[in-house]
């Protein structure tokens, strides 16, 4: 995976996780290209884009777009079953989650996704055991809040 | 007031903020309050002030004075700071900054922390932005936790090595045997991670991949534990059994596979297996069948295996998602050449989709008709690409013309059939086609010699029903000129017969030199027709004559120029109109392209070579030109 992106349907980015070392400046054109891209896709077509060479693979939950660029070799589908895993854990750990969640919660967001994803691949397949290290580590970040460690 | 109110009442306030100036305003007054934090010692907000400066990043506000506070914080001993310092890093920092360094050290001694969680902040950050250098330095601690840890920090410290191998691919040797070792783990999370370092160093190591070779029976063994098991709460998606686990293991063995007959054979039942048992209703399993396919076509597999992987992407074609329609496309498209008869079959299920809503299928089911068109089906292939012409997209309109042309050149059963496809072509879709399909067209026209009258029907017809389409407009006027004493006859076996005066045809070919949708170079054929006529009809000469005076002031140079021309031949060379202006003999294709008469000197003996003028050489566009290309020695500059 080459990087994973959160956008409103406005185009304002609320997630940005990128797996491979690009340029500030280069950062900004591909948020612009891709929101671009996706949002001016018609409802009823396929969830696949091409850009440069990459396959983009997007969804659409709610008001945010989840996108998720992936190389040539992977398997596209299996790209929508990972948003999804990740909307599944998002949803689980806010509980019905929607995007005022994620605006103001963003640093939550992202440790959710750094105990499912790593280094662009799935680190756990397991949905209960990703749902249950987030909570672990959600008390475990309490407590030293509590404890001021 | 806790600091992590702080945090999110800001956010409020950069919300609320009614115009971009407002909100720069807010954000400018909050970056300098958080440089001036950061600047003062330890005062326990720190990891909030980071992450205020974090969510001030992703709204596209610079934030690099925020770079050492990571570093800073990555070194603190307190969870909470290092977690925000670790996310930080992530987010600032990649390995172009200098300031990345900066924390090799710090990740190594949390590598080694005695808390998991910590070890894991330090583990992901390393994945996400070690460089090679960090990489280097770090590897033989990621070589320690992946022998001996939990499985939580296993997981964690495989996709670490990943990372480091395609950084740093040298070290792939290091990782081999932890690697090796790893695939005999139960816990599905490192597992996965496994099969991706596999994969990693197969794929840049020749000898690696040798060495994993024999792995294949083992592969096979976890893979058909999956396929086979039940439901699990903690793995089944869809009632498939850990799909992400699956996927990983067909892709690996199809580097496996390849090109290696014993290795493929191995997976031959295998993949059988797959293929015939997985439930592919919901993505979950379309995701695992597909991986199979692709791997299936890749490796040396039996054909009854290929057969049984094509007829799954038939059925894929048939699915109510058009997700899966599309893969399937994609996966049909790159086998069309090598497997042509196994995907013909199918023939009938892609021609369908080119009436598809979503127009990135019906582009990729245009590809698959125009791959499968063959001299059997071509009838019937045709009728449908032209239907399929007449309502697609503008985008694909292009396309699918130069397809059909090329089909219709290779394939056409007869040659009437052939002119008349070409025709419904310009008809429908005129205004897309490529500049050379004027002059293809008109060779292929003078070529048929008994359809000459047909054609110029079926033309004429064409051409007083819509003068908008150029390159129909051209060949039509083309014709009108060679053959218009056939169109005045009137008599066509072919066609209805149709009452065609000398002047219905001067009047269309006017209306084309008058009217301003037509081009210049469209003007230009128009004009040479006329002159043309002038031998092939008897009343109206003279009119032909007061329409290429008129043009002799023509403001358009070229068409000036042929008009001056024509109007000496008129006057000066009147005896010698009749032969200049005769029918063109038939070209053959390898005289086209050839310039100055090294051609095809064969057919040309009606004409003098003497001649002072050959008006269509002189002037004429390039279709004419190329026609003349024929005529030896009239190209030699008059």
């Amino acid at each position: 995976m080459h990087f994973l992106l959160l956008f409103s349907r406005q185009g304002r980015l609320r997630l940005q996780k990128w797996f491979t070392p690009t340029p500030e400046r280069e950062k900004k054109k591909i948020i612009r290209d891709m929101t671009a891209m996706v949002l001016a896709r018609k409802p009823k077509t396929c969830n696949f884009l091409h850009w440069m060479d990459l396959k983009v693979v997007y969804k659409r939950y709610a008001s945010l777009f989840f996108c998720l660029a992936i190389d040539d070799q992977e398997n596209e589908l299996l790209a929508l079953e990972i948003l999804h895993r990740y909307v599944e854990l998002l949803d689980k750990y806010f509980g019905n989650v929607c995007e005022l969640d994620i605006i103001f919660n963003f640093e939550k967001a992202y440790f959710i996704l750094d105990e499912f994803l790593i280094g662009g691949e799935v680190q756990e397949t397991s949905k209960q055991t990703v749902a249950r290290c987030i909570e672990r580590l959600s008390s475990l970040r309490n407590s030293c809040r509590r404890l001021r460690l | 007031m806790s600091p992590s109110v702080r945090l999110q009442e800001m956010i409020r306030v950069i919300r609320s903020a009614r115009t971009q100036g407002e909100e720069r305003g807010v954000i400018q007054r909050e970056c300098a309050a958080i440089r001036a934090q950061f600047r003062q010692a330890d005062n326990g907000g720190r990891s909030h002030n980071l992450a205020k400066l974090l969510y001030v990043h992703m709204l596209g506000y610079p934030a690099h004075f925020g770079q050492m506070e990571c570093v800073r914080l990555i070194a603190s001993p307190r969870y909470n700071e290092k977690r925000v310092g670790y996310l930080g890093a992530m987010m600032l920092l990649d390995e172009n900054q200098d300031a990345s360094l900066l924390i090799t050290n710090s990740i190594k001694n949390d590598l080694a922390h005695s808390s998991q969680y910590v070890q894991s902040l330090a583990l992901c950050t390393l994945a996400c932005m070690g460089s090679a250098e960090m990489c280097r330095d770090l590897a033989p601690e990621i070589d320690r936790l992946l022998r001996a840890s939990s499985s939580y920090i296993k997981k964690k410290a495989t996709l670490c090595a990943v990372h480091i191998v395609r950084k740093v691919p040298e070290l792939g040797e290091l990782f081999t045997p932890a690697a090796r070792a790893l695939l005999a783990e139960k816990n599905h999370g490192v597992l996965h991670g496994a099969v991706i370092l596999i994969t990693e160093l197969c794929e840049r190591n020749a000898q690696t991949l040798v060495q994993f070779r024999e792995a294949v029976p083992e592969l096979v063994h976890i893979m058909r534990g999956l396929v086979t098991s039940g439901y699990s709460p903690e793995h089944t998606v869809a009632g498939i059994s850990d799909p992400f686990l699956q996927v990983r293991i067909l892709r690996l063995l199809r580097i496996l596979g390849r090109n290696n007959d014993t290795a493929s054979d191995a997976m031959n039942d295998l993949l059988a297996q797959v293929a015939t048992n997985t439930d592919s209703s919901k993505t979950a399993g379309s995701a695992v069948l597909y991986e199979t396919v692709l791997t299936v076509m890749d490796i040396k597999s039996e054909s009854g295996l290929r057969v049984l992987a094509v007829n799954i992407l038939g059925r894929f074609l048939l699915n109510n998602d058009r997700n899966i329609r599309y893969i399937s496309m994609t996966s049909l498209q790159k086998i069309v050449s090598t497997d042509h008869n196994a995907v013909q079959r199918h023939r009938g299920t892609i021609v369908d989709c080119l009436k598809d809503q979503d127009a990135s299928v019906k582009r990729r089911a245009l590809e698959l008709s125009l791959a499968l068109v063959s001299a059997i089906n071509i009838r019937s292939m045709m009728k449908e690409l032209l239907l399929f012409l007449s309502t697609c997209p503008p985008e694909l309109k292009s396309h699918a013309a130069s397809g059909i042309f090329n089909a219709a050149e290779r394939y056409s059963p007869s040659q009437r059939w052939h002119i008349d496809t070409i025709l419904h072509v310009l008809i429908t879709a005129g205004a897309d086609v490529r500049d050379e399909t004027v002059p293809n067209l008109i060779q292929l026209i003078t070529n048929a010699s008994q359809l000459h009258c047909y054609t110029v029907h079926k033309l004429y017809r064409a051409l007083v029903a819509d003068i908008s389409q150029q390159p129909l407009v051209q060949v039509a006027c083309w014709c009108i000129g060679e053959y218009g004493d056939s169109l005045l006859q009137g008599d066509c076996e072919e066609t209805e017969p149709i009452q065609v005066t000398e002047d219905d045809i001067l009047d269309a070919l006017e209306t084309v030199l008058q009217s301003h949708m037509s081009s210049p170079a469209t003007r230009g054929f128009a004009l040479t027709a006329t002159m043309k006529l002038s031998t092939r009809i008897t009343e109206n000469v003279d009119r032909i004559r007061s329409i290429v005076s008129i043009y002799g002031s023509c403001m358009d140079v070229e068409l000036q120029q042929r008009a001056v021309e024509y109007n000496a031949l008129f006057k000066k060379y009147d005896h010698m109109r009749a032969a200049v202006l005769e029918k063109m003999p038939v070209m053959d294709r390898s005289s086209m392209g050839q310039t100055n008469g090294e051609s095809g000197g064969g057919g040309v003996q009606e004409l003098e070579p003497t001649k002072p003028k050959q008006p269509e050489m002189m002037v004429a566009p390039q279709p004419a030109s190329q026609v003349g290309g024929g005529e030896g020695g009239g190209g030699h500059g008059f």
